[in-house]
């Protein structure tokens, strides 16, 4: 049987995906090409990597309060990641989240970046009792 | 207002402020004086402007904002928009925003820096802020009490008048988790800018709170400005103290809770290889941009008298508020930096403005500025940053490019 990471806290709806990891922040207007999909921070860790589609499990919230809209607009067009995994949160993500109806866990009692590997299949539900994720 | 009496807009509001305060603990609301939106349509995307009109097309007693509300820069200046290359579309989106907003009862005040030209708020007055520049500069050095509130968030609180009270309205949040010891008070704007970087790195995520001790003056407006933009856009800090400077922090016993902190020294080394790594590699750049946040009329000013009698060979962008510029205007300084070359543009800031977009249609890569935190975030858009003194990056434009020459 897998192991479950539970989380402080969740929104949003239950998804499976592979997991793209980092022990690394994010913010979607410092890191991302949004249009092509990428990661394009020269310096992040999953720099050149898309993420569309695969759930993001990375270390912080960082950067400035444009996610709030951008998580909205990259659904929209469907250019998206499946769903957000972090250790530390801040206000703008949660309100993005909300606003996206986007799938987000935050808040562990170990470092989820070093839990989970990259690439692995993972469910994540924010809807159970305790918000989790798992190794599918 | 959960009932729709006062209309969908202000029920979908309070809605979204109750989920968001779920999840960040609050156990209720706080009433908000003002509002401040970042909403810039590279962020918003032709959905996110759908979203707002739809809200706008709503009859006019449910759709208005309940408080003060004001915005962020554009995402463009219409006047420069030909000389930028950005394109009709992006124009199209950014009138349909404004117009939205308008109808709202948003006051387009397209600023980052609302604190040193709007209206300051008050030591424990608490406001619903977007930019993170903004809820730093005004939660630490004016002693108001905000959270970063995004575009929706911000909009939310307008028309609500209240915002969940979590985070930065609680006492308890607002008190040191980390020490900082500065050996070397930082001399130009983009020290301070490397000081809040290195701060913000050190921090690490929203919750911490940085106390700061060993400034030996107090630091001016323009210098609190880079500081905390930095450190807000390194770390995701939204407060910080500087021992017997900021108003909560008289004496670091005033800050700080019971038991040892973790402490950190930061030198003069510190700060110049923070600015080093940057321009390591980059000899020669193909622009040069002041603003993020936008300049201040002392700024303006200082920037004027660096170009008296030269020329810039390269692009030099200034970018200010739509406040600031009929100052600059009416005194002449506009016309002393656009006739060394340099181009002022009012009520947009250079990131939120299609900057991959800029990037391709002007051909610039490698940029120079003196703000770090335009340093921080353009990497993610293309180009290849350095940090300089704004008296450097002038130089490199007059010398075509060429750094250090």
């Amino acid at each position: 049987m897998s192991r479950i990471f539970y989380a402080a806290a969740g929104m949003g709806a239950k998804v499976q995906a592979p997991a793209l990891v980092a022990k690394d922040g994010f913010s979607a207007r410092y890191d991302l090409d949004r249009i092509r999909g990428v990661f394009s921070r020269p310096q992040h860790k999953l720099a050149g990597e898309n993420y569309v589609g695969r759930v993001l499990v990375l270390d912080a919230a960082k950067g400035g309060v444009a996610t709030a809209w951008m998580l909205y607009e990259m659904k929209a067009r469907g250019i998206v990641p499946a769903a957000l995994v972090l250790n530390a949160i801040n206000p703008i993500m949660v309100q993005g989240a909300a606003l996206a109806d986007f799938t987000m866990i935050s808040g562990f009692d170990q470092d989820i970046t070093q839990a989970i590997a990259s690439g692995a299949l993972v469910e994540v539900d924010p809807t159970a009792e305790r918000p989790f994720i798992r190794v599918v | 207002m959960r009932a729709g009496t006062f209309g969908p807009a202000t029920q979908w509001a309070i809605e979204h402020q109750i989920q968001v305060g779920r999840y960040l603990g609050a156990a209720d609301f706080v009433p908000v004086s003002q509002a401040h939106i970042m909403a810039d349509t590279e962020s918003l995307g032709a959905a996110g402007v759908e979203w707002l009109e739809r809200w706008a097309r709503l009859p006019e007693a449910q759709r208005r904002v309940r408080v003060p509300t004001i915005t962020d820069p554009r995402g463009t200046d219409f006047a420069a928009a030909h000389r930028l290359k950005h394109e009709s579309w992006m124009l199209d989106l950014e009138r349909r925003a404004i117009a939205a907003f308008e109808a709202l009862g948003v006051l387009m005040t397209d600023t980052c820096i609302n604190y040193q030209t709007i209206m300051a708020p008050v030591r424990g007055e608490h406001v619903a802020y977007g930019d993170t520049g903004v809820v730093i500069y005004c939660n630490s050095v004016c002693g108001a009490r905000s959270n970063f509130e995004g575009g929706p968030s911000a909009l939310s609180a307008g028309l609500t008048g209240r915002t969940p009270r979590y985070g930065y309205h609680l006492d308890a949040h607002r008190r040191a988790t980390l020490v900082v010891q500065v050996a070397a008070t930082p001399r130009e704007l983009n020290d301070w800018g490397a000081l809040g970087g290195i701060v913000g790195r050190l921090a690490g995520d929203y919750w911490q709170v940085p106390a700061l001790i060993g400034i030996d003056r107090v630091p001016g407006s323009d210098e609190m400005k880079h500081f905390g933009a930095a450190l807000a856009s390194y770390g995701s800090v939204a407060l910080f103290h500087m021992v017997g400077i900021t108003p909560e922090a008289q004496r670091l016993d005033d800050v700080i809770p019971d038991g040892d902190l973790r402490t950190h020294d930061v030198g003069e080394n510190d700060i110049h290889a923070f600015q080093a790594a940057y321009a390591r590699e980059i000899d020669k750049v193909d622009l040069v941009v002041f603003s993020a946040p936008q300049l201040s009329l002392v700024e303006m000013r200082q920037l004027a008298g660096l170009l008296d009698g030269r020329r810039a060979e390269i692009p030099l962008l200034a970018v200010t508020s739509p406040q600031v510029k009929p100052d600059a205007d009416r005194m002449g300084l506009t016309a002393r930096i656009e006739a060394a070359g340099g181009t002022v543009l009012s009520g947009m800031c250079f990131y939120q403005s299609y900057a991959r977009e800029m990037a391709e249609a002007n051909g610039w890569k490698r940029l120079a500025t003196n703000s770090a935190k335009l340093t921080n975030i353009i990497g993610g858009y293309g180009y290849r940053p350095a940090l300089l003194s704004m008296e450097a990056c002038v130089a490199a434009a007059c010398a075509g490019g060429r750094i250090g020459a």
